[in-house]
């Protein structure tokens, strides 16, 4: 039996404003326990909630980035339930009239097929706060810190058929996201998690099969793995004779399975209602188009520029559209040199992304900034260093050794360019190596990379490669 | 005697120097002290506070800087959040809390130079009628000790009444500021729903809450709600519109008033003798030059079933916080967390508050949702729909406050569905959000009566030169029940 599975998201991003969505609290994260909740944070008798104005425009922001339908009219609703680490006993969400509706993302698998995956919608809630089982002695803490910290929670459409399709959409957003400057993507401290909703069926057949919900998945890495073990899981279920009930489970990293956590029986009725603490949130034409008007420029459309303005290949734009940091890093380099993007492309991809990959910190993070790559770049194209001797810059720079100018001088990495000196380097390496000479000229062409290397080798590799080359052919086929 | 004097006579002796605030607070303290074990109408006294505040007004009014309500001295319903001070809510869940901050209305009338002397007993929650489900025991009628001084701003009614204080604070959700004014003989506001901030004021049901002054006379009350209305950035529902000086109509004439009688106001159920009241009520405003125009309500009858879903439903979510993690009652060891919440909970609440939490948590739930919220937010907005018809032919709506004067305690408790009726009148009028005011019109029985006037919203002026105007021309707002006299 052939089957498939049919995979939909809900992905929070937590949205980057100061303070939290319904109180004046400070949303930054670390600080001490319960140091960050007042007393609207804390549910104290008598409090009210208060909407922040940016999570509106944030939200919408996110809406007309994914050609969305932005609500003028969306109301916000209680979700009740108990929970030690949830204040008033219910939490703040949209329901039926949530801010964002019917948009799209467009995402591409490895083959370079592209698809598209419908969002269902995006809406405006409170974060929780935290429970902490540790060191309490047998009873837990709590911490408010994170309660009414906004989230945007966006809904996939059940379009997605894989866990690399799953993944490569939860890149994509998490990519917007930050395009957006409205979530700071930071999956490590939980500013960006998604659930799953999964189910399997006969290849062919219309009706979905039973869902499964795995809940806070925190990394791409374990979206595909959850959803993999998940789609499995099920798959056996059904061969074996069983059935897939309708539950929510959780992502085990440690074990690399999903286990149950509460059956649909089990489940809370919410007892959603509007929130008659709150107005209707009411947007007005003039108000979405401000908001436009201050979008950024999209991924798809600065990888279309890249290609077009500095004649990128689409591979290659591609990838340096693939976050914002790394785009607007590439194009703060290319801006400052005359010549050809192609080079700063491969420094930025290659030995940039794969230094900052290996250290595991963002590109914003990188001690070697966008104006030192510059820097590097242009003693490349002024010949002063060679692409080789790059790399030792660059490395040097890495390591806080200064600028590609302070490296080159305090080092002595210029490039030997004057044709006289390499003449006589050249002609002394010819008469050292008589043997080799005779070889070459009787057809052994291959020998010919065995002078350039002499020539690094006496140069230190500072002789431009160039003319290295040049003057090797004139005095060995001369 | 101070006592006797209104708030608005107060603040001329306090600005002509002919009394202290320290000597009117202290003299109020000595009636509370003297009087208040017979109607139980405080749960806190703050007499060192309010001598401090006394102090500090009189200081003010020396070097000119005072205003018409600095060093009045007055009392706030318990369930304001009062910094530093005990907040009840007239409940065992709150017997502990010590709110940390001040409410909105709290600040106001601090700012104003205002006295607080105390806290006034309550309904639990503000969920009742009659004052008997108070935590902290039931308030007593100052007309007739035996009986209850309408609820749930009892203790604030009952207190002004019997001139413990000259004013108070309370809140009206379905009739909790008019309904206690009529059955203790004080004149009691609930304005329009946001002119008042909600913050710091414990929520019962958000949507029909509505804070406002209960006093002696309409002046005072315009007074008062000088202090307490105006925008609140703090409270999202509170409206951004400017707040008129309500005491600049006051002496307008009212000839040519149109007075609508709606005919469902007058039918069954409400008690002959406060019928012929309010009808000579009427009769005076007739006299006084106001046309009489007979109007109907027609989706009165639904205004009680509707009220009590949406209610209840609302305070099912609004009491959920109340759930024993961060303040307020936590029962003695519990097992586990579902132990904790429940027990918390049940020892914690009184029985009228589980009753309301209870059907509101089944008009909320899947597959009640329609049925019930949703089809009441809909009749909510026909009995809305009627007033705002009515407001086309009239100005103004008179009629009872409460279908019946003061009850005996312990007569209704075991019956809940006619204590629910006894705010037939008022609660139509926090479905709409409208404003109303209820004005001592006479007795029956011994006992007093309240006439409701009712106005189209942000018209409260409107509703206090009506009822100053009444005032004027009758004195049963300056009756005072003789045991207090």
């Amino acid at each position: 039996m052939e089957w498939e599975s049919v995979i939909g998201l809900e992905i929070h991003a937590q949205l980057a404003t100061k303070s939290k969505i319904f109180s004046s609290a400070s949303t930054a994260y670390g600080a001490e326990p319960n140091t960050q909740a007042c007393a609207v944070d804390l549910g104290l008798p008598g409090v009210l909630p208060v909407v922040n104005q940016e999570a509106i425009r944030m939200a919408a922001k996110f809406g007309l980035a994914t050609g969305s339908n932005v609500s003028k009219h969306s109301v916000f609703a209680r979700k009740n339930y108990f929970y030690p680490d949830l204040p008033k006993g219910y939490q703040i969400s949209q329901f039926e009239l949530p801010i964002v509706e019917k948009g799209k993302m467009e995402i591409e698998l490895e083959d370079g097929s592209k698809r598209i995956i419908g969002i269902t919608r995006a809406h405006l809630e409170e974060d929780a706060g935290k429970s902490l089982h540790e060191d309490f002695h047998g009873m837990t803490g709590i911490d408010l810190n994170r309660a009414g910290t906004p989230l945007l929670e966006i809904v996939s459409e059940p379009d997605i058929r894989s866990a690399k399709e799953a993944v490569a959409y939860m890149k994509k957003i998490h990519s917007l996201v930050q395009y957006l400057e409205i979530c700071d993507g930071n999956m490590a401290e939980g500013s960006f998690r998604c659930d799953a909703n999964v189910s399997v069926r006969l290849k062919g057949q219309e009706e979905f099969g039973t869902r499964a919900e795995i809940k806070n998945i925190n990394s791409f890495r374990f979206v595909e793995r959850a959803i993999n073990y998940e789609i499995e899981r099920q798959i056996d279920v059904i061969e074996s004779g069983g059935e897939v009930i309708q539950e929510t489970r959780l992502y085990d990293a440690d074990k690399d399975e999903t286990r149950s956590m509460r059956s649909k029986e089990e489940a809370n009725d919410y007892r959603y209602f509007p929130d008659p603490d709150l107005l209707p949130v009411i947007l007005d034409d003039a108000y979405i188009e401000s908001v436009r008007n201050t979008l950024p420029e999209l991924p798809k459309e600065k990888h279309q520029r890249f290609v077009s303005e500095y004649h990128l290949t689409d591979y290659d734009a591609g990838i340096l559209t693939s976050s914002r940091e790394l785009a607007d890093y590439f194009e703060t380099v290319a801006k400052q040199l005359a010549g050809d993007a192609k080079l700063v492309a491969n420094w930025v991809i290659g030995d940039l992304s794969a230094r900052v990959n290996k250290e595991d910190i963002s590109i914003r993070q990188s001690p070697v900034t966008a104006k030192m790559l510059a820097g590097m770049l242009k003693r490349i194209e002024d010949n002063t260093i060679s692409g080789k001797i790059a790399k030792d810059v660059f490395n040097a720079m890495w390591s806080g050794e200064g600028d590609a100018d302070t490296v080159i001088e305090n080092k002595g990495l210029k490039q030997i360019t004057d044709s006289s000196a390499i003449e006589s380097m050249i002609d002394d390496i010819i008469a050292s190596n008589p043997q080799q000479v005779e070889q070459y000229r009787s057809g052994k062409d291959k020998l010919f990379g065995f002078f350039v290397g002499q020539a690094m080798k006496i140069s230190k590799g500072k002789a431009n490669p160039a003319q290295v080359n040049e003057i090797l052919k004139q005095k060995l086929n001369g | 005697m101070y006592h006797t004097k209104t708030l608005a006579e107060l603040s001329s002796m306090l600005a002509a120097g002919k009394v202290s605030s320290v000597e009117l607070t202290q003299s109020f303290i000595d009636r509370i002290k003297q009087h208040d074990s017979d109607l139980n109408s405080f749960i806190t006294v703050t007499e060192e506070q309010a001598l401090a505040q006394a102090k500090l007004a009189d200081e003010k009014i020396q070097s000119g800087t005072a205003g018409p309500l600095t060093g009045i001295p007055f009392a706030h319903k318990d369930i304001f959040c009062t910094q530093d001070v005990k907040t009840s809510c007239g409940s065992k869940m709150l017997d502990n809390f010590i709110a940390p901050y001040n409410a909105t209305v709290v600040e106001k009338m601090a700012d104003a130079g205002m006295v607080m002397l105390g806290k006034t007993n309550m309904d639990e929650f503000a969920m009742g009628s009659s004052n008997e489900t108070s935590y902290y025991g039931p308030v007593r009628n100052p007309w007739n000790t035996n009986a209850v001084p309408g609820g749930s701003s009892g203790g604030s009614a009952a207190s002004v009444a019997a001139r413990l204080t000259p004013a108070a604070t309370g809140t009206d959700t379905g009739g909790s500021i008019r309904q206690p004014a009529s059955l203790c003989g004080i004149t009691g506001l609930k304005p329009t729903y946001g002119r008042v901030s909600r913050y710091g004021m414990i929520a019962f049901a958000s949507s029909l809450d509505q804070g406002g002054p209960m006093a002696q006379t309409a002046e005072d009350c315009a007074l008062l709600l000088n202090a307490m209305a105006g925008f609140d950035r703090r409270d999202s529902t509170s409206l951004e519109l400017d707040v008129p000086d309500y005491t600049a109509d006051l002496s307008k004439a009212i000839k040519g008033l149109k007075i609508g009688l709606p005919k469902e106001y007058f039918g069954e159920g409400l008690d002959a003798g406060v019928a012929e009241v309010v009808n000579q009520a009427i009769q005076q405003y007739k006299a006084m030059g106001a046309e009489i125009i007979d109007i109907s309500l027609p989706n009165t009858h639904l205004a009680v079933p509707v009220y009590y879903v949406v209610a209840p439903a609302e305070c099912s979510s609004n009491l959920s916080r109340f759930d024993g993690v961060r303040f307020g009652y936590r029962c003695e060891a519990p097992r586990d967390l579902e132990d904790l919440y429940k027990r918390s909970r049940g020892e914690g609440f009184g029985t009228e508050v589980k009753r309301r939490i209870m059907v509101g948590t089944y008009a909320l739930s899947a597959g009640y949702y329609d049925a019930y919220y949703l089809k009441a937010q809909q009749l909510r907005r026909m009995i809305s729909e009627d007033f705002s018809k009515a407001f086309e032919q009239v100005d103004v709506i008179m009629g009872p406050s409460s279908p019946g004067t003061a009850f005996n305690i312990g007569e209704k408790t075991n019956d809940p569905v006619s204590m629910y009726l006894s705010d037939i009148y008022t609660i139509a009028v926090n479905l709409a959000g409208l404003p109303g005011i209820s004005v001592p019109a006479g007795f029956s029985n011994n006992m007093p009566v309240g006439l409701q006037i009712i106005a189209n919203s942000f018209d409260e002026s409107r509703l206090l030169n009506i009822a100053h105007q009444y005032q004027l021309a009758t004195d049963w707002h300056k009756q005072i029940p003789k045991a207090f006299a």
